[in-house]
């Protein structure tokens, strides 16, 4: 008994989606956070360096955005361009949630 | 010494075989009527011996009626055919006619009207010297009627064409008057020459009908060559690739238009084929293509990472203009829209992008 929690370990491999917000500088770097501090650091730098990306190509594509939001199945990306840096929200999307546009 | 014809009635009916022999009986040239209750009866007895006129039934079991008639057309040209049937439906009488028969009768409009039915079988029994030629399907509507001008006839032709039923009227070889799908005259014409096929039947000329024709048959006939002609190279232009790539663009145009939207750029995956853009110039259209596809690798890595699963939709805004980039089959779409657009814009970007290839 207990021979796969031995091999697998107690805790199922599931991350809760992120919710709050972060404020990234130029940089890519946190500034500030309100999302949980149990949501891995690592992931929420990836995601204000990708949203940092997003708005830099867009930039040099001649069409700067001053706000853009990512719509996924199960989350929604909210970012607004601050100077160089960003204040990003995420909002996890379930059935209750409002209906984008 | 008076020669006694022979009939072939062909019905699955037995009582209405012996029924139509009885009705049969006052013809005036007393001919001999024989019967068969299958179509395979009556080909072998059309094969055993020569018989005048054949009045065959179009509903039967194994062989029908059209498929008796097709044989008898081809092993006996000479013989003479009158469909006598239950089934009243226009198709079937104008396939019977298109297969050469001399006469086509309702039952019921038999019974009623018995008497001109046996005047038109007595008709065609009497028929011997004869001469002309049947079956002129291989000719189009325009030979017959240039030949019923050239021979200065008076007709009126009753041209079928499936549920579609025209008439021309003829009156020593001019054409009067014409008629079809609700209209008159030279309009009528030019629409029944369109037709690429159908059947016709030539009915007692009449001399009173009031004439709304007064070209020539022949520049008439003339005229509406020349529009087929220029239809079919409109036709021909159509399946044209360039000029079917022509008309989608325009297309595209007027729904981009209609909907509203500034501007539309669709970006293939890397390395499949270069992008679309409408409503925007050439290089604005490379940089907006070239971004949808950094846009689209990065949030698919940004989705990837946080498990957020697939892109749905992105818009962005800026003081000139609101975006949305959209992935559908493999492709992303970038649809532009003024500030000033608001109401429901997701919504119509939606609906542009689903119809895009229609």
């Amino acid at each position: 008994m207990g021979l796969l929690r031995n091999i697998f370990g107690s805790r199922a491999a599931v991350t809760q989606l992120p919710s709050g917000s972060i404020t990234v500088n130029r940089a890519g770097e946190i500034v500030s956070s309100t999302v949980s501090s149990a949501y891995p650091a690592e992931l929420l730098h990836t995601v204000g360096k990708e949203v940092l990306a997003l708005l830099r190509e867009a930039r040099s594509a001649q069409m700067p955005l001053a706000e853009v939001s990512i719509h996924f199945a199960s989350l929604r990306i909210t970012a607004r361009e601050l100077r160089g840096g960003a204040i990003i929200f995420l909002f996890p999307q379930t059935a209750l949630s409002p209906a984008a546009n | 010494m008076e020669i006694q014809h022979k009939i072939l009635i062909l019905d699955d009916d037995v009582d209405w075989l012996e029924l139509s022999r009885e009705m049969l009986a006052p013809l005036p040239s007393k001919p001999e009527i024989r019967t068969a209750s299958s179509g395979k009866r009556a080909l072998a007895m059309l094969d055993a011996e020569p018989f005048r006129l054949l009045i065959c039934d179009l509903k039967m079991p194994r062989i029908d009626g059209l498929q008796v008639l097709a044989i008898v057309r081809r092993r006996f040209p000479e013989l003479r055919t009158v469909v006598l049937s239950g089934l009243e439906d226009e198709d079937f009488r104008s396939r019977a006619y298109a297969m050469g028969v001399d006469m086509f009768w309702l039952k019921t409009e038999m019974q009623r009207n018995l008497q001109m039915y046996l005047e038109c079988l007595e008709s065609l029994l009497g028929r011997d010297q004869e001469t002309g030629f049947r079956g002129i399907q291989s000719k189009n509507l325009m030979d017959i009627i240039q030949m019923e001008c050239l021979t200065r006839s008076s007709t009126v032709l009753r041209i079928t064409r499936g549920s579609l039923v025209a008439k021309l009227w003829i009156q020593d070889g001019e054409l009067t008057d014409a008629e079809a799908e609700g209209v008159r005259g030279e309009t009528a014409f030019r629409r029944i020459l369109t037709w690429k096929s159908g059947t016709f039947e030539n009915l007692p000329s009449e001399p009173n009908r009031e004439r709304t024709i007064f070209k020539p048959v022949n520049a008439l006939l003339l005229e509406s060559a020349q529009a087929i002609d220029e239809n079919a190279d409109r036709a021909a232009e159509a399946s044209d690739p360039t000029v079917q790539a022509h008309r989608r663009t325009v297309w595209k145009l007027s729904l981009l238009t209609r909907v509203g939207a500034e501007f539309v750029v669709v970006v293939p995956p890397e390395g499949q084929g270069a992008h679309e853009a409408l409503g925007t110039q050439i290089q604005t259209a490379e940089q907006y293509a070239r971004w949808t596809r950094r846009a689209a690798a990065i949030i698919k890595h940004m989705g990837d990472a946080v498990d957020a699963g697939p892109l749905l939709h992105l818009d962005g805004s800026n003081l000139e203009r609101q975006l949305f980039l959209i992935p559908r089959e493999n492709r992303n779409f970038l649809v532009g829209w003024s500030p000033e657009a608001s109401e429901g814009l997701l919504e119509k970007t939606k609906k542009l992008v689903a119809s895009w290839d229609s």
